[in-house]
């Protein structure tokens, strides 16, 4: 199928999700230049991770800004496939595509390891080819991944099933230990409401090869392929 | 076209007194005059005391670095370039170098380490090459000293905040504390690039005629005479008020400097590029002309500023961050500017190469400064500095204590010198770019793979300041063959050196026999090692008030592993495993961790023969290449014990290990905690332990079965240990994080 990996400037894991869909899956993967408008025909767009304009504001703030989001948003909108790794989850809540908001982590530091998240939600385009508490180790590597939302949306949102994924330990359990930023409701992924928008701060691009640590990120690629089909 | 260039107004007189508070001793200000036939402009003055500091011209160390071999089959660049670079096969080439950035760090922690980060990161794709993998040796005071948890603190942050804004794996490192640092840390970054084998670029100039492009961010007043003053210079009670001297770093302009200038190298229309580094402007563009035996003209009119009053004394000495210079083809400016304008970048053209070897740069119409181009680069002042043995250090407590082994395991395991460096690693992205197949904390050096390629890399960064305070000579092979062992562990050979030499006070006799006993055992080493020294850096004047760091070489090394799948970790893997131990000498107490803690009165190295360690790395290399090692891990901080512990922390599950140290008469303190040239753990299947030891006996080197891998959790070097592994791995990871907690 065919992918488009949008490029603001001071996106850091663009490359590495080309490899991901391009080398390793066989998909058919192009980059979106963030002055350019056209989605080239992409089944699904990915918003990968970085610091976009430098994230010197917060983090995103400027990235919405750019021509390409604007077409992103239509395709959102009209029912298009969207997924955010990371600084992509970042300006998907920046552009209101996704409810809540990414803030510091609670150690106040950047935070790269591989963490354990339960798949909350298996009958979305981004889970299904997992199972319903399906646990995952996937890396993360952020200063600002602490979710925010209002407490009465968050239990709207959990109600619906928007929050997909969700930091665990190695066997599933939910912990304050367990959460490495300090996310409410330990959230480590979240869907919009027609479950066609999903943000992350994991990055699955960096788990699709057992020699590189993992192949768990696979399995989120490959629900959006078999959604698709 | 040679008028005298003006003085302008409000310059202030240029006069000995004028040229020593600008860093040039009287016989220098008189050899500037001579070379001039006249006395420079007070412009001419700031751009000689920048070409001509320590820092920009080695002239206190060049007679010794060039002793350093730097040829071999696989160089492709040797030292010369920005950065050295070496074929490490299937088409690609490593390009890489390691740079001191100690001065701006201690003066300003977080933007010091920052822009020595993005000042190394230029060094490599200024190259052509990608930056692929970045590496720190850091080195701060005594873990009580009042500064030291708001250096550490503060380096870590600014490392990180560069290096992950930017993109570039953070993917291993060395971290010590020792009060010889206490007023002066050191901050080494090192970055290794990928380029297409022919896809190099050069810091040549060529070309009358074709102009020069000033590209990346803006020049502003920050950073001038950080070269001089502030890295040429030792410190003392005055050093807070240079932090005005410490540039500020902006990695999101450096990500699009990467690209932007790697786009445009693919247009051809590069004729040669250099950054701007320390003495920005004024190097990059006198070194490029030196190099191609040409002429360069400024015009800084054109340079873009972040304010219209800069002079042009300070436009010339700006380090402001983010900038390069390109010299392109006549003609083709404009593809050059195309790219950059994509990027969002400046890319002016100020000046053009002339055929006179002139470097000359005019201001609103007047020439402002005119000087012969050797007299900034080869013409700087060469020095053959008198040296002076010195007695070594005291470096441990006079008072000698004996504890019990088990007791001295467990504080040498949460010494900060031992202890996991998770806290520090976790601040870094090791993985960005997808090829880490070993990160921080997991093995003796990282490793990387090559795309569309079955090799890899392994790189590790070393230094052991204690034993080169001992024996300066002694010290440095021991740190040179210690990286090359950590690099051989994970199953690679190495093929290059970099090297960061961080001394005291050229001026003073002892430091200079330091450093020239440094580099005579770096080149000793590298010779046994066939492992060319390609680039590298001398950091001088690291003293506070008379006070001279530790003598510091800190020597990074790159291997290449043929397959690697292949590569081997340091923990132990599989119970029932068998444990042989490889080496070479003894270990001593002499410079070792625990005689830092408990004192020793050993103060000797052993001696050591770079032949052997030459001949040990090649037969560990051997082993790993025909799939025999099961893990491997070099003793070094703590000895035998600690580093059988630390194989013991497999981070998928804890294991044990039982070893029979008395039976193998391996009983005395410094059979234990020694260190020194050179032990080896490893640990092999049972089926291939015949193989393994025929294979190290058949080269005459020692290798001894001593115990096996056990599925319990028990470190059990008996009779003296016998400790549960979790509590000894809680004490390991606690060790830097519970410290840093503490109010104490």
């Amino acid at each position: 199928m065919k992918w488009g990996v949008v490029r603001f400037p001071g996106s850091l894991d663009d490359n590495d999700t080309l490899w991901a869909l391009n080398e390793v899956m066989g998909q058919e993967a192009a980059i979106l230049w963030h002055k350019d408008t056209s989605l080239k025909g992409a089944q699904c767009v990915v918003l990968p991770g970085g610091f976009s304009y430098g994230d010197y504001l917060r983090c995103g703030a400027i990235a919405r800004f750019s021509p390409i989001m604007e077409s992103v948003a239509r395709f959102a909108a009209d029912g298009g496939l969207v997924i955010g790794t990371c600084n992509g989850f970042q300006v998907l809540c920046e552009a209101h595509l996704l409810p809540g908001v990414l803030t510091r982590n609670r150690s106040l530091s950047f935070i790269c390891e591989r963490v354990h998240v339960r798949v909350e939600n298996a009958a979305t385009p981004f889970t299904c080819a997992m199972r319903q508490g399906e646990v995952l180790r996937l890396p993360i590597k952020h200063g600002e991944g602490l979710y925010v939302a209002p407490e009465s949306e968050l239990r709207q949102m959990e109600e619906r099933g928007q929050v997909i994924l969700r930091y665990v330990d190695a066997d599933g359990r939910e912990s304050d230990d367990a959460n490495p930023n300090g996310s409410m409701h330990s959230i480590a992924g979240v869907a919009n409401e027609r479950f066609n928008v999903f943000g992350l701060m994991p990055h699955p691009e960096h788990a699709v090869e057992a020699m590189l640590g993992g192949e768990d990120g696979l399995k989120i690629f490959r629900s959006i392929v078999e959604s698709v089909r | 076209m040679s008028r005298n260039p003006v003085s302008l107004p409000g310059d202030p007189p240029v006069d000995p007194e004028q040229a020593r508070a600008h860093g040039l001793a009287p016989d220098e200000f008189a050899a500037i005059q001579k070379l001039l036939g006249r006395i420079p402009t007070f412009t001419e003055l700031g751009v000689f005391s920048v070409m001509w500091s320590e820092h920009c011209s080695y002239k206190s160390s060049r007679k010794h670095l060039r002793t350093l071999p730097s040829r071999s089959s696989l160089v492709v660049q040797g030292p010369g370039e920005n950065a050295g670079a070496i074929n490490v096969g299937d088409g690609w080439v490593a390009v890489f170098k390691i740079e001191s950035h100690n001065h701006p760090s201690f003066v300003e922690p977080y933007q010091g380490a920052a822009t020595g980060v993005g000042g190394i990161l230029r060094d490599i794709f200024t190259m052509g090459a990608r930056p692929v993998a970045s590496m720190d040796s850091l080195k701060f005071g005594s873990f009580d000293h009042p500064r030291t948890r708001y250096l550490l603190g503060g380096v870590v942050a600014g490392i990180g905040g560069y290096g992950n804004c930017v993109g570039v794996p953070t993917v291993a490192g060395e971290l010590m504390f020792d009060p010889s640092y206490n007023g002066n840390i050191l901050v080494n970054a090192f970055c290794l690039g990928l380029a297409r084998s022919g896809e190099l670029l050069s810091a040549r100039a060529s070309g009358v005629g074709n102009p020069v492009l000033y590209v990346g961010s803006a020049t502003g007043r920050d950073g001038i005479h950080g070269a001089s003053l502030l890295a040429s210079a030792e410190f003392d009670a005055e050093s807070e008020s240079k932090r005005p001297t410490v540039q500020v770093g902006d990695p999101f302009t450096e990500k699009l400097l990467i690209e932007a200038c790697l786009e445009a190298a693919k247009t051809g229309a590069i004729v040669a590029i250099q950054d701007m580094g320390a003495a920005g402007l004024t190097s990059s563009s006198s070194e490029m002309a030196a190099r191609g035996g040409v002429g360069i003209e400024l015009d800084l009119d054109k340079v873009p500023l972040r304010e219209p009053s800069l002079t042009p004394y300070e436009i010339l000495l700006s380090e402001s961050q983010e900038r390069m210079l390109i010299v392109a083809r006549r003609g083709r400016e404009d593809e050059l500017k195309a790219v950059f304008d994509k990027w969002d970048l400046h890319a002016v053209v100020i000046g053009e190469i002339i055929e006179e070897p002139r470097w000359r740069a005019k201001w609103r119409g007047d020439v402002v400064a005119d000087i012969p181009v050797a007299a900034l680069a080869d013409q700087a002042p060469v020095y053959d500095r008198p040296i002076r043995p010195a007695a070594p250090p005291a470096l441990c407590p006079a008072r000698v204590e004996n504890p019990e082994p088990a007791a001295a395991l467990k504080a040498l395991l949460e010494n900060p010198n031992v202890a996991s460096r998770r806290w520090v690693f976790r601040q870094y992205d090791s993985i960005v770019q997808g090829n880490t197949v070993t990160g921080p904390g997991i093995s003796d050096a990282a490793v990387l793979r090559l795309k569309h390629s079955r090799r890899g890399l392994a790189l590790k960064v070393d230094s052991n300041p204690r034993a080169c305070a001992l024996d300066p000579y002694l010290g440095t092979i021991a740190t040179a063959v210690e990286a090359a062992r950590n690099v051989a562990c994970t199953g690679a050979r190495p093929v290059g050196i970099t090297n960061c030499l961080n001394y005291g006070n050229p001026e003073r006799p002892e430091i200079m026999w330091q450093f020239a006993e440094g580099v005579r055992g770096l080149r000793d080493a590298a010779l046994a090692l066939n492992a060319p020294v390609v680039s590298g850096n001398v950091s001088f004047y690291n003293e506070t008030e008379g006070r001279a760091i530790l003598p510091t070489p800190t020597i990074a090394i790159v291997g290449v592993i043929g397959d690697v799948s292949r590569q081997v970790p340091s923990f132990f893997r599989e119970p029932g495993d068998t444990i042989l131990m490889l080496r070479t000498n003894p270990p001593r107490l002499a410079a070792s961790e625990y005689a830092a803690m408990f004192g020793a009165s050993d103060r000797t190295l052993a001696r050591i023969d770079p032949e052997r360690e030459a001949a040990l790395i090649d037969a560990l290399v051997a082993a790993a290449e025909q799939g025999l090692i099961r893990s491997a891990h070099d003793v070094s901080e703590g000895g035998l014990a600690v580093a059988i512990a630390e194989a013991c922390f497999n981070p998928g599950r804890l294991l044990g290990a039982e070893v029979d140290l008395a039976a193998q008469g391996l009983t005395s303190t410094a059979e234990l905690f020694g260190e020194g040239a050179s032990t080896i753990v490893i640990s092999v299947s049972t089926r291939d332990v015949e193989q393994v030891i025929q294979l190290f006996s058949d080269r005459s080197l020692d290798c001894r079965l001593i115990g096996t891998v056990t599925a319990a959790a028990r470190l059990r070097l008996l009779p003296f240990i016998d400790e549960d592994v979790r509590e000894l791995f809680v004490r390991y990871e606690q060790g830097l994080p519970g410290r840093l907690a503490t109010n104490d």
